[in-house]
C-alpha cells in the first residue's frame, strides 16, 4: 500500500510554507500497528525537506502534516539522549544525527530514503520496538561500580592514564544500534548483545571497581561474548563512535589469560 | 483502570528522580514513573560540569560558591537555601565519585576542575575552578550513574506511563497529596497509584520557544498539573537564555568552552565581552552574555550573512584540548553546522534553555500551598521545582548540582514522611474521573485545529515577543497570541484513535501544558516591571529593588484553559548577603 502526501486518507489542511532550497524527497517506511493491521506494510511520503534537515526533521513533518499515527520515539534530537536508533536506507542510525544531504541521490535524481524499524526487538508499533530484552541484558551484566571494604572520605584516587583506560566505553548512550546490528543477535535474542558488553567493559576496566570476575563470569556464559564472530557491524553503528568490537575483544582476551 | 499502593511514588526520571529514588527506593517501598526511558532523560544533555567547592586544584571553599550563586542569581536567590546547596555540594560530587561517575581527573589523581561562568574567587576577584566535569559530557555520566545505582539497588520503574494528575485529599488541614494518576502510553490503560507521598521530578518546558536546548519532551507536564491543582508557581517569568547555541539550531555548547578558554568575538573579530564584564569577560554569568550578544546584533556588530549570530572562537584552544575535554560540541558543529571548531569559529547565538521557576518548594523539598504553608506528601525537585537557589539567573553547573543536592533532600524527606504515617489517607472520590475524561475529550471529534500549527505559532511568538529582551510592547502581544492559541487548542483534532503509543494524543496532552505555561511566564514578565537576570525590560532597564525584591507566586483561578491567572508575592530570604549592584 501506497499513500503519499497528497493522496494520504489521514491528511487535511494546508501544508506549511515549503522553505527556499527544499528539496522533494520520498520516505518510505515500514508501519505495522498490531492493533489494527494483521501484517506489516510499508508506506510511502513524498515531501519538502532541506538539505540541512535531519532525518527525524522529516519523521516530524509527516507525523505532524500527514500522517499523525506514525509513530516512534525520540526526545534530545542532537544524539545525546539515544531514543530514534532506526534502520536508515539498511543501516542503523540515529535519525537526528543523519543529514538529509548524505542521503541525496546524485544531482537530479529522485531521493527515496527507506526506513524500518531496528531488527531483533520486538515491534510495538511502526518504528518503536520493545526496549525491555535490551535493557534487560544490560541489567544483568551488573553496570554498576562493584565495590568493597570502607568507602574513604574524600574521592577514590585515580591516575589520568587509569581513567582514560575505559574512556571509549563510558560514552555509551543505550541506544541499541549495535546491539540491533548484530547478525548473532537477530538470530539468537538470548545473546547479551554488544552494548551489554560494552558496558561491562566499562566497569571491567575501571580500576576502582572490584567486580571484574563476577562479571567476566557472566559474560564467560553461553550467550556471553563467545558469541561474537567479530563482524564490526557494532563498530560502524555506533553514533558515538565507542570501538565496540575492540571492547568486546579486550573482554574475551581479559577472560583467556584472566587478567585487567 | 489499574490500581497500585506504594509509600512514595516519583515522577520523572531525570537526575532529581533517579536521585530521589535511590534514597526513597532504599528507605521505602517506592515506584517511579516516567514519560521517558530513565536514560532518555535531559540531565543526559547536560554538558560543562557540578560544581563543588572541593579545592582539588586551587584555593576554595562553599561560602564563595554560596556568594556567587547569590550575586548571579540576582539577589532574588533564597539565600538559606543557596548556602545548603554550595555547602552539601562536595558531598553531591562525592557521592557521585563513590557511585562510580567517571571524573576527569589531575596528574594527582583526584576530580580535576574547570572554570566556568559566574564561579570566582573571593567574591569576585577573578574566575576559579570550582566545577567538576567529566569531558564535557558530565550530565550523561551523571544520569548513566544514577541509573547504574536504580540497577544495583533495585529501583521499580513504571516506564512510558504519562503522569497526568495527582490525588489531592482534603482534610481539616488543608489539602493532602495522596496519588498520581498516570496514561500507560504502551496500552492506553488509566493507572492510579496511592501513596503516601509523591515526589515531582519532571524537569523544565523549554519547548515553549522555537530555538532551545530542550528535548521535545520538555513541556512542563509536572509544573503544569500542579498549577491546574490551584497550587502556585514561582518565578515564572525569569527563564534562562544559555549564551551559546549553535546558531539557529539552538543546540547546546557548554560554557565549559569558554571555561576552557574559548571566546566571543563580533563580526569584525572584537572580543566584545571585555566591554560588558570587564573583569571576568567570557566567563560573565549567562543573563549579561546572553544580553550582551543580543545587543551586538541589534547595534548591527552580528556575524554571518545575515548579521544575527556572533562566533564562538575556540582556534587558539588546539585540537588536542577539543579532542579530550571538548568532543561533544566539536562533534555537534561538524555534524549539524558543518563547522570544524579547531580550524574555524563557530556561529552562536542565545538558546531558551531552564526555568528558574517552577513548583516553590522549601529545603526539604515540600511543596508550598501558598507562602507559609505546604501541602503534607508532595515533594518536587530539580528543574521543576522552585527552592529557590537560582534566584532569577541561574549560574552553570548549579543546576546539575541542584538536582543531586534537593533531589537527594526530596527522596529522603518523602520516604521518612511515608515511613512517619501508619496509613496510607483515603483518595478523593474516582480519583481517574479527570484524566479519564481528558484523554476522552482529546480523542473526540471537536474541532479541525493542528496541534503542530498552535505549538509552531507559540514557539514563534514566545521566540519573537518573550526572549532575551522584552518590551510591555512585545510582552501584550505575546500575551495577546498565546489566549488566541488557547482557544484555537480547544478545537484541536487528534487523528490517532488508537489505544497503542498514541504519541499524537501525548503531543496533544503536551501542547495543553505549554500553553499555559507560556501564559503564566508573559503574565510574569508583564507584571514585572523592571530588569533582573535572566528577565529584561527594555523599558525598564534597572533592577528595582524597592518594589521587586520579591518571588512572584502566581495560581490558577477557576477551571479550564481560559482561567484567569492571579499574582501575588512571596518575600526572599536574606541571611548575609545585603544586595549589591551586579559587575563582573
Amino acid at each position: 500500500m501506497t499513500a503519499t502526501a497528497e493522496t494520504s486518507a489521514g491528511s487535511r489542511g494546508s501544508q506549511p510554507p515549503v522553505p527556499d532550497g527544499a528539496v522533494t524527497v520520498t520516505v518510505k517506511i515500514r508501519r505495522f500497528n498490531p492493533e489494527f493491521d494483521d501484517e506489516p506494510r510499508w508506506d510511502s511520503f513524498d515531501i519538502p525537506a532541506l538539505p540541512s534537515d535531519r532525518v527525524l526533521n522529516l519523521l516530524h513533518y509527516i507525523k505532524w502534516y500527514v500522517d499523525g499515527t506514525l509513530t516512534f520515539r525520540r526526545s534530545c534530537a542532537h544524539g545525546i539522549c539515544g531514543s530514534d536508533a532506526m534502520r536508515i536506507n539498511g543501516v542503523n542510525r540515529l535519525a537526528c544525527k543523519v543529514l538529509l544531504k548524505d542521503l541525496l541521490a546524485a544531482s537530479g535524481k529522485p531521493t527515496t530514503i527507506t526506513i524500518e524499524p531496528i531488527k531483533g526487538l520486538p515491534v510495538n508499533k511502526d518504528l518503536l520496538v520493545d526496549m525491555e530484552p535490551f535493557f534487560e541484558a544490560f541489567r544483568a551484566v551488573k553496570p554498576y561500580l562493584v565495590t568493597y571494604g570502607n568507602e574513604p572520605t574524600r574521592e577514590r584516587i585515580q591516575s589520568v592514564a587509569d581513567r582514560e583506560r575505559f574512556d571509549d566505553t563510558t560514552k555509551c548512550i543505550l541506544c541499541a544500534c549495535c546491539t540491533t546490528s548484530c547478525p548473532v543477535y537477530w538470530t539468537e535474542g538470548s545473546y547479551f548483545g554488544p552494548a551489554a558488553i560494552v558496558n561491562a567493559h566499562r566497569f571491567i576496566f575501571d580500576s576502582r571497581d572490584e567486580g571484574a570476575e563476577e562479571r567476566l563470569d557472566i559474560l564467560n556464559d553461553i550467550d556471553g561474548v563467545w558469541r561474537c564472530r567479530t563482524t564490526f557491524n557494532c563498530t560502524d553503528a555506533c553514533p558515538r563512535g565507542i570501538q565496540v568490537t575492540k571492547a568486546i575483544q579486550e573482554v574475551k582476551r581479559a577472560l583467556l589469560f584472566k587478567r585487567v | 483502570m489499574q490500581f497500585h499502593k506504594y509509600d512514595v511514588v516519583i515522577i520523572g526520571a531525570g537526575g532529581a528522580g533517579m536521585r530521589a529514588a535511590i534514597e526513597s527506593g532504599q528507605r521505602a517501598r517506592t515506584a517511579v514513573l516516567t514519560k521517558l526511558y530513565p536514560t532518555r532523560s535531559h540531565t543526559g544533555a547536560a554538558q560543562g560540569g557540578m560544581c563543588a567547592a572541593l579545592a582539588n586544584v586551587e584555593e576554595d571553599n562553599w561560602e564563595w560558591h554560596t556568594f556567587d550563586t547569590i550575586k548571579g542569581g540576582d539577589y532574588l536567590v533564597d539565600q538559606d537555601a543557596a548556602e545548603i546547596m554550595a555547602k552539601e555540594a562536595i558531598d553531591a560530587v562525592l557521592d557521585l565519585e563513590k557511585m562510580g561517575l567517571p571524573f576527569n581527573r589531575t596528574p594527582e589523581g583526584k576530580i580535576d576542575q574547570r572554570r566556568f561562568g559566574g564561579h570566582t574567587r573571593n567574591h569576585g576577584e577573578a574566575a576559579v575552578r570550582r566545577a567538576c566535569y567529566a569531558a564535557d559530557r558530565t550530565g550523561h555520566m551523571i544520569l548513566q550513574t544514577l541509573y547504574q545505582n536504580c540497577v544495583k539497588h533495585g529501583i521499580e520503574f513504571f516506564n512510558e506511563f504519562y503522569v497526568l494528575d495527582i490525588c489531592l485529599t482534603e482534610t481539616e488541614n488543608g489539602p493532602v497529596c495522596t496519588g498520581a494518576v498516570a496514561y500507560e502510553l504502551a496500552t492506553g490503560e488509566i493507572h492510579v497509584f496511592q501513596a503516601k507521598s509523591v515526589v515531582f521530578a519532571t524537569g523544565g518546558f523549554g519547548k515553549v520557544f522555537k530555538t532551545t536546548s530542550n528535548a521535545h519532551t520538555l513541556t512542563g507536564d509536572g509544573m503544569g498539573i500542579v498549577f491546574r491543582k490551584g497550587l502556585p508557581l514561582e518565578d515564572m517569568e525569569f527563564y534562562q537564555f544559555h549564551p551559546t547555541g549553535l546558531a539557529g539550531l539552538g543546540i547546546l555548547l557548554t560554557e565549559g568552552a569558554r571555561g576552557e578558554g574559548a571566546i566571543l568575538r563580533n563580526a569584525s573579530g572584537e572580543r566584545f565581552m571585555e566591554r560588558y564584564a570587564p573583569t571576568i569577560k567570557d566567563l560573565a554569568p549567562r543573563d549579561i552574555v546572553a544580553r550582551s550578544m543580543a545587543l551586538e546584533v541589534l547595534e548591527g556588530r552580528g556575524a554571518g550573512p545575515n548579521k544575527d549570530y556572533v562566533l564562538l572562537d575556540c582556534t587558539h584552544l588546539g585540537a588536542e584540548v577539543l579532542e579530550t575535554k571538548l568532543p561533544d560540541i566539536t562533534e555537534f558543529a561538524r555534524t549539524y553546522l558543518a563547522v570544524d571548531p579547531v580550524v574555524e569559529p563557530v556561529p552562536v547565538y542565545p538558546t531558551a534553555h531552564y526555568a528558574m521557576g517552577g513548583i516553590p518548594t522549601n529545603i526539604h523539598g515540600e511543596v508550598l500551598r501558598d507562602n507559609d504553608n505546604i501541602v503534607p506528601g508532595l515533594y518536587a525537585a530539580g528543574e521543576c521545582a522552585c527552592v529557590s537557589v537560582h534566584g532569577a539567573n541561574r549560574l552553570g553547573t548549579n543546576s546539575l548540582l541542584d538536582i543531586n543536592v534537593f533531589g537527594r533532600r526530596a527522596g529522603i524527606a518523602a520516604a521518612e514522611y511515608a515511613l512517619s504515617r501508619p496509613e496510607h489517607v483515603d483518595l478523593p472520590e474516582n480519583p481517574a474521573a479527570a484524566v479519564e475524561a481528558q484523554v476522552a475529550l482529546v480523542l473526540s471529534e471537536h474541532g479541525q485545529e493542528r496541534v503542530a500549527d498552535i505549538r509552531t505559532e507559540l514557539q514563534a511568538t514566545m521566540d519573537a515577543n518573550a526572549s532575551v529582551y522584552r518590551t510591555e510592547d512585545t510582552l501584550k502581544q505575546a500575551l495577546h497570541d498565546v489566549q488566541a492559541l488557547k482557544e484555537r487548542y480547544a478545537h484541536i483534532q487528534v487523528q490517532d484513535k488508537g489505544k497503542r503509543f498514541n504519541t499524537d494524543l501525548l503531543e496533544a496532552v503536551e501542547l495543553g501544558f505549554l500553553l499555559e505555561l507560556a501564559e503564566v511566564l508573559v503574565v510574569g514578565a508583564l507584571a514585572r516591571k523592571e530588569s533582573r537576570g535572566g528577565h529584561a525590560r527594555e523599558d525598564y532597564p534597572n533592577r528595582d529593588d524597592t518594589n521587586f525584591m520579591r518571588h512572584s507566586m502566581f495560581y490558577k483561578q477557576g477551571d479550564g484553559l481560559a482561567a484567569d491567572i492571579r499574582l501575588d508575592y512571596k518575600p526572599v530570604t536574606f541571611t548575609r548577603y545585603k544586595p549589591m549592584e551586579r559587575k563582573y
